[in-house]
């Protein structure tokens, strides 16, 4: 999924990678390309994680990782970070999910009365980054669907996703608010275990690309 | 004559506690939080703080030994994630939450150190986040009012300082704390190495003095790791 991610990125983009998997996508981004990834706990141009002897904690990620700095690095605060968001200078962001709903309705935060852990910059990143992509499987652990009719989570965002990329297939919003369209199919993936395991209604349009 | 410098996190708070306060404390997760002043308001024992930081440190440091001795009444945050103990209390009734999306929160207290006291944001809106508040259009678009914040004292934590308290803060440590130095009725900046004027360039500054009341040099910074994440040195052939 990381490795399908990457190829959303194109030359010159400055991409927000989400917490998670979505930080994988950094390790296939292709040679050639010159792309720079924000952190919004404020920096711009983010390096690899550090050899050992090279950790320091005044250089962390919005994952509180340690990551290192590269020749084109700038620090800011926080506000200024999302002004970067907010105000629609970020190229990509690429996010986990709880629920996506038929529409691009997105929930990734909270489970009422379960999980408390706040939304972080979620919100923000949907609200003001150009494109925003959704890494996440398929199906919960217990077989539920995912992609959905309407998110019965706490929303992050009101039709804000532009492409889902799942274990088993990868659809596309063609603009913000749907329709919805099924427009590649992982590997060996059938198009009906893909229409079983989904409730949200799509098109299939598997030759647009 | 004016002296903004203090011997230690005691003297720097002496007067400024009081229990019911609001209190801003600078920092992302553990990176670029004011320790020493923690523990200094810890030590104190004021309590029924309402505490405005994007986290609330760990089980047992950061804001997280504040949370433990009880002295935290209400946070406003944007990600609590990393604190158990914070998550027993919410869910048991015992602490009021408020959270706020990150970019929110972060221009909620710029606009407090600004003078402007409300502004339009997309963040948030069709969310609970927007429940009960304004939500009007502009260009077709629609944006939600939030209001913006101040505290009692906020407490910052920068790499650099001079006797005037003009600040440089160090890589992402930076974070939180510029606004929240420009937002506190008082303002106590703790920093690594406070240095004589002239030793830091005009051009380089972050927080300008104006902002800052208080200084103090910390001690014995321990600058805490949440994850220490790191990649393997590539194996040379031949070697070892």
């Amino acid at each position: 999924m990381a490795q399908r991610a990457a190829r959303e990125i194109g030359d010159g983009y400055y991409v927000n990678l989400g917490i998670g998997i979505p930080t994988l996508v950094a390790n296939w981004i292709a040679p050639g390309l010159t792309v720079t990834l924000q952190s919004e706990n404020g920096m711009l141009g983010m390096g690899p994680f550090p050899y050992l002897e090279d950790v320091d904690p005044d250089i962390i990620n919005a994952g509180k990782q340690t990551v290192t700095e590269i020749p084109t690095t700038s620090y800011v605060s926080s506000a200024d970070s999302f002004a970067m968001i907010r105000g629609g200078h970020m190229d990509l962001s690429i996010l986990g999910a709880m629920q996506v709903s038929e529409r691009g309705d997105l929930a990734n935060w909270m489970v009422p009365g379960k999980m408390v852990k706040g939304m972080g910059g979620a919100m923000d990143l949907v609200a003001g980054v150009k494109r925003v992509t959704i890494l996440m499987d398929h199906v919960e652990k217990s077989g539920a669907p995912k992609l959905i009719k309407h998110c019965t989570l706490p929303l992050t965002g009101r039709a804000v996703v532009d492409l889902i990329i799942t274990d088993l297939a990868v659809f596309q919003f063609l603009e913000r608010g749907g329709p919805l369209s099924l427009i590649e199919c992982a590997p060996g993936v059938a198009l009906e275990e893909i229409q079983r395991k989904t409730t949200a209604r799509f098109d299939v349009n598997l030759e647009s690309r | 004559m004016r002296q903004k410098t203090f011997t230690d996190a005691n003297a720097a708070t002496e007067g400024l506690l009081w229990d019911g306060m609001t209190l801003m404390a600078g920092g992302f997760g553990l990176c670029g939080i004011p320790e020493t002043l923690i523990e200094a308001i810890r030590r104190s024992g004021v309590r029924d703080l309402t505490v405005i930081s994007n986290n609330c440190g760990v089980d047992d440091f950061g804001l997280g030994i504040l949370l433990a001795g009880g002295q935290i009444r209400k946070m406003i945050s944007s990600y609590v994630g990393e604190n158990k103990l914070f998550e027993q209390l919410y869910l048991a009734g015992k602490l009021e939450l408020e959270f706020n999306p990150q970019g929110t929160l972060a221009e909620r207290i710029r606009a407090g150190g600004a003078g402007i006291p409300a502004f339009f944001t997309k963040t948030g809106v069709g969310t609970i986040v927007a429940d009960g508040k304004e939500v009007r259009s502009f260009k077709g678009q629609d944006y939600v009012m939030e209001t913006a914040l101040t505290a009692d004292l906020s407490i910052v934590k920068a790499w650099k300082s001079d006797t005037e308290g003009n600040l440089v803060y160090r890589k992402t440590a930076r974070n939180f704390n510029p606004m929240m130095a420009t937002a506190g009725a008082v303002t106590i900046a703790e920093v690594e190495e406070i240095t004589d004027p002239g030793m830091l360039d005009p051009d380089h500054i972050h927080t300008p003095g104006i902002y800052v009341d208080r200084i103090v040099q910390g001690m014995a910074y321990e600058k805490r790791i949440e994850r220490v994440t790191t990649r393997p040195r590539p194996i040379l052939e031949g070697v070892g």
